[in-house]
């Protein structure tokens, strides 16, 4: 019956809306391995992390984070609670994976110390 | 056939949308890489315009350089698209463009591994007188390039690669392995290609500079032919060494120099490649917006 299967069209579009949504805020945080979770930021302390780290997210996270990573259209702000809340082993594990399914490619081409470098200048944002 | 004029709306408006979007692009460091590919896939978004070009002289052949443009798309984070116009130049002959390519890459696992796979599939619509040089399979050799320009034979081919990358403390590591054939009854040509290569310093300096180390990287390529099914193997065919070095000017394009060395008679003696790509952030978006 036709209504049936627009219903259930529509219960499908829905669900994958939901499921994208809730991918964009904060759902990623649930695949971080344990081990990855409580990774200490080596560079945390270190006098110019932050400045390089604002260097690397200018030139490769703004075009769609906004250059105050307060988000652009549809792609999330980064000054968000999930963002404030994450550890940074888990935000060095998003940008070396990425969350693809929603749009975030992997970083991972960026040596593992500058994906620290961002990492601490998305912690001194909050 | 008529010229476009500078006064005509179409080329004006076009003009102004490059200019509208070229000051908001910013640098990526792209592909470190001449023949060899890493899992490293175009942003979803972005539109990477670029040339490569690789000039020779073969003994006992006319010096040549073959000039190819490359049009980058990220469809997807898992997949990119890239259309390749080729052109050659040979002295004393002529200045022929040998035809156009069509490649996807696709990366079939979402997440960062020790190992990551990324799928090739190219269609290549070019004719004899190519010499871009952008991967070396079956029998391929310096003799190729021998003969008088002809394009009097068109060859589509289907090149499948097999793409395997692994970033690690800083270096990245890529293994291609190259199968082709050519559409007419020909049998499968066989090519490898191996990459590594590191930035000169991994971590980023606070101020801004254009000759900082964080803005270099360094690597080297091993790439040549296998064979074909009925000859497979490395001999009969040519295999090149060639240390590259890149440049990723702030705020502007990214710049590859790379010379080649030869490592058999089958081989040119020397190749030079030049390469410069620019980068424009998330094209489709802009072009919504202007």
């Amino acid at each position: 019956m036709l209504p049936r299967k627009i219903l259930s069209a529509l219960l499908v579009l829905g669900s994958i809306s939901m499921l994208l949504a809730s991918a964009g805020d904060g759902a990623w945080l649930k695949n971080v391995p344990e081990k990855e979770r409580t990774r200490a930021n080596p560079l945390a302390e270190e006098a110019e992390s932050a400045a390089a780290g604002g260097k690397l997210f200018r030139q490769h996270c703004a075009s769609c984070h906004g250059e105050d990573a307060q988000g652009k259209g549809k792609k999330p702000s980064l000054r968000s609670e999930h963002v404030r809340n994450a550890t940074p082993g888990e935000l060095q594990w998003l940008l070396t994976n990425g969350s693809m399914k929603n749009g975030m490619p992997s970083w991972s081409r960026l040596p593992e110390p500058q994906r620290w470098q961002i990492v601490t200048y998305l912690k001194s944002l909050q | 056939m008529s010229i476009p004029s500078f006064r005509s709306p179409v080329l004006l408006r076009w003009l102004l949308l490059l200019g509208l979007l070229a000051p908001a692009s910013r640098l990526r460091a792209q592909e470190t890489y001449f023949v060899t590919y890493s899992h490293q896939m175009e942003e979803p978004g972005n539109l990477e315009l670029g040339t490569k070009t690789v000039a020779g002289s073969p003994r006992g052949g006319n010096p040549f350089f073959a000039p190819t443009l490359e049009v980058e798309y990220g469809v997807k984070t898992w997949w990119t698209s890239e259309l390749y116009l080729d052109g050659q130049s040979t002295a004393g002959e002529s200045t022929v463009f040998t035809g156009f390519r069509w490649e996807n890459r696709f990366r079939p696992l979402l997440r960062e591994h020790r190992i990551n796979p990324v799928l090739y599939v190219e269609f290549e619509n070019i004719n004899s007188a190519d010499k871009s040089l952008l991967e070396v399979v079956g029998h391929d050799g310096r003799e190729d390039f021998l003969g008088r320009n002809d394009r009097s034979e068109r060859e589509r081919e289907m090149e499948l690669k097999l793409i395997l990358s692994s970033n690690v403390r800083g270096w990245n590591i890529s293994e291609n392995f190259i199968a082709e054939k050519n559409l007419a009854a020909e049998p499968w040509e066989f090519g490898y290609a191996l990459g590594v290569s590191r930035p000169l310093s991994l971590k980023a300096s606070a101020n801004a500079c254009t000759f900082c180390r964080e803005n270099f990287a360094a690597g080297l390529e091993l790439y040549g032919g296998l064979g074909d099914r009925y000859s497979f193997g490395l001999h009969n065919t040519s295999h090149y060494l060639a240390p590259i070095l890149t440049f990723a000017v702030p705020n502007g394009p990214t710049i590859k120099l790379s010379p080649g060395f030869g490592l058999n008679d089958y081989s040119h003696g020397a190749l030079f490649r030049v390469a410069v790509s620019y980068e424009i952030e998330q094209f489709a978006e802009k072009l919504r917006r202007h």
